[in-house]
């Protein structure tokens, strides 16, 4: 009885929100198996794809609906909802597994969970939970999320899309840009000002159907990596959607757009440890099999070296995502944490996919081996939702005011 | 309607290169990563997916060992069972189950469960036995359907179509049944995240093999009150390949008895294997 009374109170421990750092050395039960099914996931339907779908920059919509069949285009939407009801540390690792398989997939999944449905999870009404949320969980359809314009990027408070009401009608008018998933999404999250006397207090959000009248596409852009995802401007012109389609109240829209970064953070450090974690694997893998000077280089201490500052990078980070996502479960400040994963996560994957090429040599190079399609995937974690630079003021700030200055 | 029961084996992963212990007493398994036996993952699949076509009610999934079984268990749960048994062996009975305890347990358990199929992979992909299912069924005196490429239920029959060395063969069986998975009979699923979570409110229940009356001592051929324990005695490693040799024709290097030999006629092959062993009738050359 007494074992069965402990084994209860360790579960509830586990599943709890209060984790403490203990169980950062192993994971729950249930979150090794989920870890699990994903890597396997990954290893068997992402690996052998990833290098075709980014040469031919094709977006993974098989794949996608796959992964919603197991609940990862949703993970913490409550299954009443249609999601997984799952927290953010199975989130993370979730999303880290994927992206380990496929840099662009793994966005894919983490613009869908924390840019498009997170703000509306957070935010909207039951009617536009169930109406923008719950198609969005199986992978028949995914969303995303528009903030940035050709004039503003990091300086997200001088959003110049504007937003004037007409009657029983909002009016959007102005562009978008670098809008991830544009050309395959069926709705997106739209920042745009609805009182510019306000400055970034006027901003507010809106959800907007896709294809809708009055919004186009801009040409895909031609990136460096993350190439199976579509990348685009949104184009406004007198787009209209009714009164219902604001997301929370006039006003709150920077507020929104903010914490919703904060929540998507954790989202894309999972992406780059996946990354930085495959470039690793790829490494430590040809370390092995590379014979040079009469031996495997991994017998070399340079290339050990490498290995291990690899190791290190990516490990420490790791920990800095499931601090972050196991304080945002137990409902506790997570705003400096996420910055930190999110910087060291992203410099950790360019490190790692940079380090890898290295250690490949020549075969690096090439895109016979995936070290180049690591390099390439890993440089845009270090600039969108958030720059490096914005991280390190997000995180001076927070500690600033940690130190009351 | 009918309820199933699986037997699922905790092994090591198959991607998992396999060391030996430096004393020669066994392959490492502290550390390394294990998982549901391949095998076994068909036989889950194959009833879960009885059950979501409604011809069978419940699917109870089973594993005999230490603690660490119900890993497997669980995952069992997560990829659509019902619930679970972990019959606890641990220690000097863990190291020498074979078949043959699993088999006993199987039995005694499908038994009281009142089950109208048991469903096992083939064999295991760390001793490749291929002797559980087979040895369940003569112990419950059922009908067996192994290598199993395509179960089908009619009525209170099994037609299975079996892989066999010669191609296919079509058996049709009265349930209750035993059925043994072969590698074609279906694709496992992925446990889904939601499942995952699912699995975690589902019972497994715990038991010794002794409340189910049986004894797990090995014995050998011998038998007798204390019998001989069926034990490993050395695991090495595999010697690496040997470069081969060039020949330049095979006849000149085979035995003249062979070369002399009508292979169509069945007198002429009498008295081979008591006569010649099989490197005196080939003669590689040196280098």
């Amino acid at each position: 009885m007494a074992a069965l009374f402990k084994a209860r109170k360790a579960l509830r421990l586990c599943v709890g929100s209060c984790r403490s750092l203990s169980s950062l050395a192993e994971l729950p039960e249930m979150h090794q198996m989920m870890r699990q099914t994903c890597r396997d996931y990954a290893d068997k339907e992402l690996a052998p794809i990833a290098g075709k779908l980014d040469k031919e920059h094709l977006f993974p919509a098989q794949q996608v609906r796959e992964l919603g069949a197991l609940g990862v285009m949703a993970v913490e939407v409550p299954e009443e909802l249609g999601g997984a009801g799952l927290d953010a540390l199975a989130y993370a690792l979730a999303v880290e597994e994927i992206s380990r398989g496929c840099g662009s997939t793994g966005c894919v999944v983490s613009v869908n969970n924390s840019l498009y449905i997170g703000p509306i999870l957070k935010f909207g009404t039951q009617e536009q939970k169930e109406q923008w949320i719950t198609p969005f969980t199986n992978g028949e359809k995914v969303g995303c999320f528009a903030l940035s314009e050709p004039g503003n990027g990091s300086d997200a408070g001088a959003a110049s899309t504007l937003a004037t009401q007409e009657g029983d009608e909002w009016v959007l008018n102005g562009t978008k840009a670098w809008i991830t998933n544009s050309w395959d999404a069926s709705a997106a999250v739209v920042f745009a000002t609805t009182d510019k006397s306000r400055k970034h207090k006027g901003i507010s959000a809106f959800l907007v159907p896709m294809p809708h009248p009055g919004l186009s596409l801009g040409k895909k852009e031609d990136k460096l990596g993350i190439r199976a995802t579509s990348t685009a401007n949104l184009i406004l012109e007198d787009c209209r959607i009714p009164l219902s389609s604001m997301l929370g109240p006039p006003g709150a829209g920077f507020k929104i757009a903010m914490q919703t970064l904060d929540s998507g953070r954790v989202g894309i450090a999972s992406q780059a440890l996946g990354i930085a974690q495959a470039a690793l694997d790829c490494a430590a893998d040809y370390a092995h099999k590379r014979t040079a000077f009469g031996a495997p280089i991994g017998k070399l201490q340079a290339v050990q070296f490498k290995l291990a500052d690899m190791a290190v990078a990516v490990e420490s980070a790791r920990l800095l995502t499931w601090k972050a996502a196991m304080l945002k479960d137990a409902k506790k400040p997570f705003t400096k944490e996420a910055a930190m994963a999110k910087l060291a996560a992203s410099e950790a994957a360019t490190f790692c996919g940079h380090q890898s090429i290295q250690v490949l040599g020549g075969m690096g190079y090439v895109t016979d081996m995936p070290a180049e399609r690591h390099y390439r995937d890993a440089r845009i974690t270090e600039i969108y939702e958030g720059t490096s630079e914005i991280q390190r003021l997000v995180i001076a700030g927070q500690l600033l005011k940690d130190y009351a200055l | 309607m009918s309820r199933v029961l699986v037997g699922v084996k905790r092994v090591i992963d198959y991607a998992v290169k396999i060391r030996v212990k430096p004393d020669n007493s066994g392959v490492v398994t502290d550390g390394v990563k294990h998982s549901m036996n391949p095998f076994c993952e068909i036989a889950v699949e194959e009833a879960v997916k009885l059950k979501e076509k409604k011809l069978i009610k419940e699917v109870v999934a089973v594993s005999c060992g230490p603690t660490q079984a119900t890993e497997t268990i669980r995952t069992a749960l997560a990829m659509g069972c019902d619930r679970g048994i972990h019959v606890e062996v641990t220690g000097k009975d863990y190291e020498s189950m074979g078949p043959l305890q699993v088999s006993k347990i199987l039995a005694a358990l499908a038994k009281r469960e009142e089950a109208s199929l048991v469903i096992v992979g083939k064999q295991a992909i760390d001793d490749d036995c291929n002797q559980t299912g087979q040895m369940t069924a003569a112990l419950l005196d059922w009908p067996q359907g192994t290598f199993a490429s395509e179960v089908t239920l009619e009525g209170d029959k099994v037609k299975v179509v079996r892989e066999i060395d010669g191609g296919l063969e079509t058996i049709k069986i009265n349930m209750p049944a035993v059925l043994t998975a072969d590698l074609r009979l279906n694709t496992p699923r992925y446990a889904t995240l939601p499942n995952i979570m699912k699995a975690k409110k589902k019972k497994i229940a715990n038991m010794k093999p002794a409340e189910l009356g049986v004894d797990m001592v090995s014995r050998g051929p011998g038998g007798g009150s204390e019998g001989d324990i069926l034990r490993g005695l050395l695991a090495v490693e595999q010697s690496s390949r040997q470069h081969g040799g060039l020949i330049s024709s095979s006849r000149t290097h085979l035995h003249p008895a062979i070369v002399a030999t009508d292979f169509h006629d069945s007198s002429s092959l009498k008295g081979y294997s008591e006569t010649l062993s099989f490197t005196e009738l080939i003669q590689p050359t040196g280098g």
